[in-house]
């Protein structure tokens, strides 16, 4: 387990604000000399923290306010009648029904752009030949990519399967334009599990799958769980798959729902702000639960 | 065991190209069957001044964020790298938009932004006030600003995580050599961040071919041509405008500045051989 331990960049220390300075210093602060106050600094920090928080603020507060207080009061100021009735319009605009197919698409790509990264990951790590060098590459293209630029053969061929309109039709390209990244992420990560731990394994009679499953997958945990956030966070905004691929209501997610309720409430702007907040809840909980895990998610693999 | 993930990647990124540029030389609604035309779209597209217009747009949108953001995101990125408490109550609040979906983004600022009741109006701040995203000057800097919203935070992190991986002693020698800090910046924190820089920026330059959704949702492209930048062009030629010929070729100029910039960043950066320092990203 030690080895790991060291694995860099994927769990890499020092990304979030609580962690611990790189084992490599382990006793010394690395900007020792930006302990003295720094009011330039501050200040800047301040002034991007307004910038940030403003928003965010005017966002919670007016989808607390009902229709006249709107208008009528400083769009900063707490409401003085709070109401949650934004909230109840949208609630009753079926966004049970947008929230389950968002997790249904998020859940269903997630797995499958993780289970088959992970397979290829350990193929082109453990593997010897040509072929899968070569794959590595193909990932590694795949980067750079555009995903808008394919969206037109892509509503092509989904509408030749004749799954046009599905969930699935969601799932299947979200989770293909995920690979690439996920399988190079993984593949840093498996590159250092030290060959004399599969050794010792074959000499114990061992084949490759079960050299995936008890020895590769539960060293993989942290660059699994990063993945796997990753993976979630992009597919549960994603706008476009659904956008283009979907038509009825009870086949489109959360941000689809997001965008059609504002072009039918324009006037309702508390209602379309209250749809804003509960369409980031589910989120904001999983970062309240995580933080540690997401931040460093975020960051796997881009960490010099 | 590599296979099932290359074909699923395959099946809708690699076959794609090879359709988009089959649908390029076709006429299509979307519909019914493509039928072959010729060279006639891409007559069109490399002749229309809206596409040109659209490329033009996304270049300067390409570069205006990189140029807004990376300063940005370095300072803040640099600050936070400290240990200072509050420095880390900050990044908490920092990270805050990335877990906004992007078509809420565009749905806050666009209500924000309005110039009969947004924040600006309301509090008869003149500045703010103006009708930034319906007014063809503007739109295109109100569409820069929610963009650096949206993505300054993921960059923060990056140059945090950067910064704090510089070792302590550099500064430690610097200091004894009387550096301020104005100097330990340029001398040492920025040196030591030029492949979190080569990161970041690639991320940045090639992520802005993909600000449709945040575009789309902000202003539609508008107002006129003024945000209408080429994949939003290929949109609204394909899916509005139903012709799937002409934005499949636009699809194919979109995959080719895409490349072109990926390659020339690869080139003229060192990524190539940061790469195999690090073995690997």
């Amino acid at each position: 387990m030690s080895a790991i331990s060291h694995a860099p960049s994927t769990d890499s220390p020092g990304i979030s604000p609580q962690d611990e300075p790189p084992p490599a210093h382990p006793r010394r602060n690395p900007l020792t000399s930006l302990r003295r106050a720094n009011p330039l600094g501050a200040s800047g920090g301040l002034l991007w923290l307004v910038i940030v928080l403003v928003p965010v603020y005017w966002v919670v507060v007016t989808s607390l306010r009902t229709r006249e207080g709107f208008f009528d009061a400083n769009p900063l100021s707490v409401p003085s009648h709070p109401t949650l009735e934004n909230y109840r319009q949208v609630l009753d605009n079926d966004f049970t029904h947008y929230l389950l197919n968002s997790t249904l698409v998020t859940v269903g790509a997630t797995l499958l752009t993780v289970g088959v990264s992970f397979l290829a990951a350990y193929a082109i790590v453990r593997g010897t030949s040509r072929a899968l060098r070569w794959a590595f590459s193909v990932f590694l293209l795949g980067l750079a990519i555009p995903l808008q630029a394919t969206i037109i053969p892509v509503y092509y061929l989904i509408a030749k399967a004749q799954m046009y309109d599905t969930l699935g039709a969601i799932v299947l390209p979200s989770a293909a334009f995920a690979i690439p990244l996920t399988v190079i992420i993984l593949v840093n990560f498996l590159r250092d599990i030290p060959d004399e731990l599969y050794e010792s394994m074959r000499a114990d009679g061992a084949g490759h799958w079960r050299m995936l499953w008890s020895l590769a997958l539960p060293l993989s945990r942290p660059a699994l769980i990063t993945v796997v956030i990753y993976d979630a966070l992009n597919v549960w905004n994603g706008f476009l798959f659904p956008l283009i691929l979907t038509q009825s209501p009870d086949k489109r997610t959360l941000p689809l729902f997001v965008w059609s309720f504002q072009g039918e409430f324009t006037i309702n702007v508390p209602a379309i702000l209250a749809a804003v907040v509960l369409s980031t809840l589910p989120i904001l909980v999983l970062y309240v639960l995580g933080r540690r895990q997401l931040i460093g998610g975020l960051t796997a693999g881009f960490g010099k | 065991m590599a296979l099932p993930a290359l074909l699923l990647f395959a099946l809708f990124a690699l076959v794609p190209m090879a359709i988009v540029i089959y649908l390029s030389f076709t006429r299509w609604d979307g519909l019914g069957s493509p039928a072959w035309a010729g060279a006639d779209n891409w007559r069109e597209a490399l002749t229309s001044d809206v596409t040109r217009h659209a490329l033009w747009l996304t270049v300067k949108l390409m570069v205006f964020s990189w140029i807004v953001q990376t300063p940005i995101s370095l300072l803040l990125g640099v600050f936070v790298a400290g240990k200072q408490r509050y420095r880390a109550l900050f990044a908490v609040f920092y990270f805050v938009p990335l877990l906004i979906s992007t078509a809420a983004i565009a749905v806050i600022f666009k209500n924000l932004l309005d110039p009969n009741f947004g924040l600006g109006a309301a509090l008869n701040l003149p500045v703010l006030g103006q009708d930034w995203l319906g007014d063809p000057q503007l739109a295109f800097y109100a569409v820069v600003f929610v963009i650096t919203w949206q993505f300054v935070p993921f960059h923060t992190l990056l140059y945090q995580a950067g910064a704090r991986q510089i070792p302590a002693s550099l500064y430690e020698a610097a200091s004894i050599d009387g550096a301020g800090r104005v100097a330990q910046f340029w001398h040492i924190t920025l040196p030591q961040l030029r492949y979190t820089v080569v990161t970041s920026s690639t991320l940045m330059v090639v992520g802005s071919l993909t600000y449709f959704d945040l575009v789309f949702v902000l202003t539609g492209g508008g107002p006129g041509y003024a945000t209408r930048i080429l994949p939003l062009d290929m949109y609204i030629t394909g899916f509005q405008s139903n012709e799937m010929g002409l934005a499949s070729a636009i699809s194919v100029v979109l995959v080719v500045a895409g490349l072109v910039v990926s390659l020339a960043l690869v080139r003229f950066s060192g990524f190539s051989r940061m790469r195999s320092q690090q073995a690997g990203m």
